[in-house]
């Protein structure tokens, strides 16, 4: 029988109630009264000289209170990188200054040159075309490799180049030389891992207000981690102090990443608001979202997988280009390489890794993490470049990968993580299983009978979630902790409200934290409420992302009941007179241990918050407990993925037949949500394998700026439920945090897109195109139909 | 959107009179005027909607028994009550999503004429009238280009008559963003004779493809086409699809427009 409450239970989630029914409050529905709106006059141009901005016309136009330029921020902060890599010979990064506002040069279509403060957003768009900007352009950088040739234009006047950082990690270049001298076979594979747009549902708004009477500042904005914002625009842009700004993070329309960051537009309409004494408001239309909302992954790759004669994995050497965009967005530098280089050996048992990325600046957005960040881009070329060995081979591809599965744990990988638990082969096994992988050949016949070529595809994945220890990302250059921390207030009539840091955009935490500590205290989900997203209600947490919210923040939440109930047993204690080491918890009653005494639930409470009868001398009065939590490791979900293409051999159109993932995300509090959760990432990553390509031309145009040209995925793009089959049986729970979670959050972004296109790949060779070797994504009709073609 | 004044007139007559006026622009459904003027590309200083003009509503059967549809009809209407003609039933039902049907008009997309749009290639194909509120102009006539047609400044597109064909099918493979054509084709067979109307691929828009309805009028089944193509050259190449690869859609795009043909 399925639970019906608790951990393991599925309740509906009870956040949908509001977002289903148009009760939300959004960003954007919140109005401060007085607030004025803030349009941004952006460059059409990628990059220029600016020579003058002349704004004496729009100043006086109808509604204008105040127009900013980049001169009003001279004195102010650059919006900060919030992680310092080291390169291979030991130097850090290139750190370009990120102004608010554009100084001196724009740097990518988009950039912010001039924001104009209006009584309303007509007017102030309307005074935006009465400013007079003179721009010198020159030559776009957009091309990564022609970026890195010398003497190529600069994005950066102030760098000697356009190169971020050269940096190399895992096995030494000796050793990792040797494996593939020694090597019976190797296989290389040269691949893009395409630029994609987050596109989340809510575009991003921001609201600035600032209270003259006590000098507060207050952000509400659309962000997945509301204390990391107070700390980088607090501390590092604009100079308020913590106790003086608060920032809030209301209901929030996804993120997938992008709402991370920091942005130039909260850091402008928080300075704005007091620079005019007026709220002021911006909220991103869809075509400013493609322009400023950091873009996702946009990698160009060359792997080489090294075997030996028994076609066991010796060697892997990767080098990557990483495209950063025009400036360093808040965590950009960590995704192709810590987020990256560490899951580059996969799940398999490779004795050599080694890890070379160099990042490159070119006149383009930002590039930062978008779900999965970095490890999608891992898995893509290590399970690509697989199944081009296994076909180089002849062997079959789950054999191979089967064969060097990693099976001990806990494993340490040559690039510097260390597995704790997992076993590849039960996700393996119940993949094969789902699948009905005996049927395929049957399934083939039956679509070439209809003119069409039918692939299977298969994919392993491990990824790092949990975002993580903070001695261990200290380490690695990171200049924040990723701790996470929880409050739990008993209300004296035994309701509960948990003070969260991490922030809920969708991913319905609301439902799942009361959960767990509903089953912890034996009472009632409805007692328990989550407050999340407001820094002048919540502990200092970092937020979510890295699927690390229900890991790091629900063990802070665990670690505050357990000290709740400790406290509460010692009030039942005393109530029952009786020792609180002889109390047992059990369905909201303390009971003595052996006996028919008890006290409910309630009783405690109460007595908590209105203590006559209290052992005042031992313990305080109240029933209220912070926890923060850092783990020792992050986590590794793994999981076994495969699907079923046909191919129009006409037309190259690709359609899913059928998908299937079989998932260990160690131990699972609402299998609901983790089957939504899994089924989102996988349309997802269908939507890069096939639609998604957010492309520039040779002048830094973005092509693909609107929904006319950028293909996200939609319902009948994506298999039917039937045949879209999201399994979590296989469960090795996480050995050091106390609910054995590892995430779920990014794992089908991370496992589906090499899933598909490894059976594009089989299709085409089924149909006699074994020239084909790889097509990049997005894999769309036309590039289907030249690679058949061999156009 | 810049701020404009909106006129409602009841009759093409009020219409035509409000049009006069200098920088006004009639409304149709709205689906390609609004997003223009959202972003500011366009600044008419009057709008004209032609939504609250009944005669340019409904379809009925003429005398010749061609269809004849007002130009202020919506998608989702010929979807459903064009059934006397399949072939541009189907067509209007799958253009867009619901609320684009349920605004979107076949004057206003005919007026537009974007070189991926659907409804084009039925009028060519069909060898449609064009009826505006000063005259008749053949579909062969009509069309000029991208975004070009026949009609003055001013002019409304009050009907649209179809001879409707013996058989006739409209194949779209769909742009993967847009959804829009990225090559659509149209085939009516009449008696005397095959039209075949390709939309979403040439750069000077909708064209008939004239050796195909030579071959087809001949022989109308799906092997009289091997071995005829069209030239890459002149083809729209962009993010979606090279020209060779439109080129290579138009054949196959064709027959599978000939073997669905009812
Ligand atoms: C999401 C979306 C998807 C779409 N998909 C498709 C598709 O797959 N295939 C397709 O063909 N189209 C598609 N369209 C376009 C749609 O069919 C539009 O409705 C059509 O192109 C314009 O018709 P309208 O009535 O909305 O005209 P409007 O937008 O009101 O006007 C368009 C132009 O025509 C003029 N005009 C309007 N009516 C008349 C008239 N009666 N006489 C003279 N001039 C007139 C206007 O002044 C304007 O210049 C799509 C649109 C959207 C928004």
């Amino acid at each position: 029988m399925p639970k019906d409450h608790g951990i393991g239970a599925s309740p509906k989630r009870r956040e949908d109630v509001r977002f289903l029914t148009g009760a939300g409050n959004y960003t954007d529905d919140i109005n401060v009264h007085g607030q004025a709106y803030v349009h941004f006059l952006r460059s059409d141009v990628a990059h220029g000289t600016i020579k003058a901005i002349d704004t004496s016309a729009a100043e006086s136009m109808p509604g204008v209170v105040k127009i900013f330029t980049g001169a009003d921020f001279e004195g102010v902060g650059g919006l900060p990188c919030g992680w310092q890599v080291t390169d291979k010979h030991g130097e850090p990064m290139k750190e370009p200054a990120h102004p608010v506002l554009c100084q001196g040069k724009v740097r990518h279509v988009g950039d912010p040159i001039a924001a104009v403060v209006a009584d309303s957003l007509e007017e102030a768009r309307t005074a935006a075309e009465a400013i007079d900007v003179d721009i010198e352009e020159l030559p776009a950088v957009v091309d990564m490799g022609a970026a890195l040739e010398s003497g190529a234009t600069k994005v950066h006047d102030d760098l000697d180049d356009n190169l971020c950082y050269d940096w190399q990690f895992g096995t030494d270049t000796e050793t990792t030389d040797a494996a593939f001298a020694k090597a019976a076979h190797v296989t290389t594979l040269e691949l893009v891992n395409n630029r994609l747009v987050a596109n989340p549902m809510e575009p991003r708004v921001a609201v600035g207000d600032y209270s003259r009477a006590n000098d507060e500042h207050t952000l509400y904005t659309t962000s997945q981690n509301p204390h990391v914002i107070r700390l980088l625009m607090g501390a590092f842009v604009l100079g308020i102090p913590e106790h003086k700004l608060r920032v809030v993070a209301p209901d929030v329309g996804g993120g997938f990443g992008t709402k991370i960051f920091h942005y130039a537009e909260e850091a402008f309409c928080t300075f704005a608001a007091k620079a005019c004494n007026r709220p002021v408001k911006w909220t991103s239309t869809r075509s400013e979202a493609f322009m400023s909302d950091a873009h996702g992954r946009d990698h160009v790759t060359k792997i080489e997988l090294a075997l030996d004669a028994d076609n066991n994995f010796i060697g892997v050497r990767t080098d990557t280009k990483a495209n950063m965009g025009a400036y360093l967005s808040t965590f950009s530098s960590s995704v192709p390489t810590w987020l990256h280089g560490t899951l580059m050996a996969g799940n398999y048992k490779t004795p050599a890794v080694q890890v070379n990325v160099k990042a490159v600046f070119t006149n383009t957005v930002p590039v930062d993490a978008y779900r999965g960040a970095g490890r999608p881009e891992a898995t893509f070329q290590l399970e690509r470049v697989i199944d081009k060995a296994a076909r180089e081979l002849g062997v079959d591809p789950i054999a191979l990968r089967r064969q060097n599965f990693i099976t001990q744990f806990p494993y340490a990988t040559p690039v510097a993580v260390e597995y704790d638990t997992g076993d590849y082969e039960a996700t393996m096994a119940k993949m094969e299983e789902l699948m009905d992988i005996p049927g395929f050949a049957a399934r083939r016949a039956e679509s070439e009978k209809n003119g069409m070529l039918r692939g299977l595809g298969v994919n392993c994945f491990i990824e790092a979630c949990g975002i993580a220890p903070s001695n261990l990302v200290g380490q690695l250059g990171a200049r924040a902790g990723l701790y996470d921390a929880a409050t739990v207030r008993v209300n004296a009539t035994g309701s509960i409200s948990v003070m969260v840091g991490a922030h809920s955009h969708g991913q319905g935490h609301e439902t799942v934290f009361p959960q767990v500590v509903a089953e912890m205290l034996g009472i009632d989900e409805s007692m328990i409420d989550i407050v999340h997203g407001d820094t002048s209600k919540i502990p200092f947490g970092m937020g979510t992302y890295g699927s690390r919210s229900l890991a790091v923040c629900g063990s802070a939440m665990v670690r505050a009941t357990e000290k709740i109930i400790n406290k509460a047993k010692k009030i039942a204690g005393h109530l029952l007179e009786a020792s609180d080491s002889d109390i047992e918890l059990k369905d909201g009653q303390f009971t003595v241990a052996g006996t028919d005494k008890s006290v409910a639930w309630g009783d405690v409470t109460l007595a908590a918050y209105v203590p006559h009868n209290y052992p005042l001398e031992d313990i305080e009065p109240g029933l209220e407990e912070t926890a923060f939590y850092d783990p020792a490791n992050f986590t590794y979900p793994a999981g076994a993925y495969a699907c079923e293409v046909e191919v129009d051999p006409d037309t190259g159109k690709v359609t899913i037949e059928k998908f299937v993932s079989a998932d260990d995300f160690g131990n699972v509090v609402n299998p609901m949500i983790v089957e939504g959760q899994v089924h989102g990432g996988i349309a997802q990553g269908i939507g890069q394998a096939l639609l998604e390509n957010c492309a520039y031309d040779e002048n830094g145009q973005l092509l693909s700026a609107s929904y006319m040209d950028y293909a996200m995925p939609r319902a009948d793009d994506l298999p039917h439920m039937a045949d879209y089959v999201v399994d979590h049986s296989c469960q090795t729970p996480c050995t050091h945090n106390p609910l054995g979670v590892k995430g779920c959050g990014e794992a089908g972004a991370i496992g589906s897109p090499p899933t598909v296109v490894n059976a594009v790949i089989d299709a085409l060779h089924s149909g006699g195109h074994t020239h084909v070797s790889h097509i990049d994504m997005p894999v769309t009709p036309s590039r289907v139909w030249a690679a058949i073609n061999g156009q | 959107m810049y701020s404009f004044d909106i006129q409602r007139p009841s009759t093409v007559a009020d219409a035509v009179a409000a049009l006069a006026t200098d920088e006004a622009q009639p409304l149709g459904g709205g689906q390609t005027l609004i997003p223009t003027l959202k972003q500011r590309l366009a600044a008419p200083s009057v709008l004209v909607s032609l939504s609250g003009i009944a005669e340019m509503k409904g379809i009925c059967t003429g005398d010749d028994g061609s269809l004849c549809i007002g130009g202020g009809t919506t998608h989702a209407t010929v979807a459903a009550e064009a059934g006397a003609y399949l072939g541009l039933a189907s067509l209007a039902g799958n253009i867009g999503d619901p609320a684009v049907r349920n605004r979107g008009t076949i004057g206003g997309s005919l007026a537009n004429n974007d070189p991926s749009a659907c409804y084009p290639a039925a009028a060519l194909a069909s060898g449609a009238t064009i009826v505006t509120n000063s005259r008749e102009i053949a579909a062969d006539d009509y069309f000029q280009g991208m975004f070009a047609t026949a009609l003055e400044e001013g002019e409304i597109v009050t009907e649209v008559r179809f001879p409707v064909p013996e058989k006739s099918a409209y194949m779209k493979f769909e742009q993967p963003a847009s959804r829009f054509a990225l090559v659509g084709v149209f085939v009516a067979k009449y008696a005397d004779g095959v039209r075949v109307a390709v939309t979403g691929a040439s750069e000077e828009g909708v064209f008939r493809w004239s050796e195909a309805e030579a071959a087809l009028s001949s022989n109308f089944s799906a092997d009289a086409l091997e071995g005829l193509s069209v030239s890459g050259d002149g083809m729209i190449s962009d993010l979606h699809g090279s020209g060779a690869y439109r080129a290579h859609l138009v054949g196959v795009m064709t027959k599978r427009a000939v073997v669905a043909a009812r």
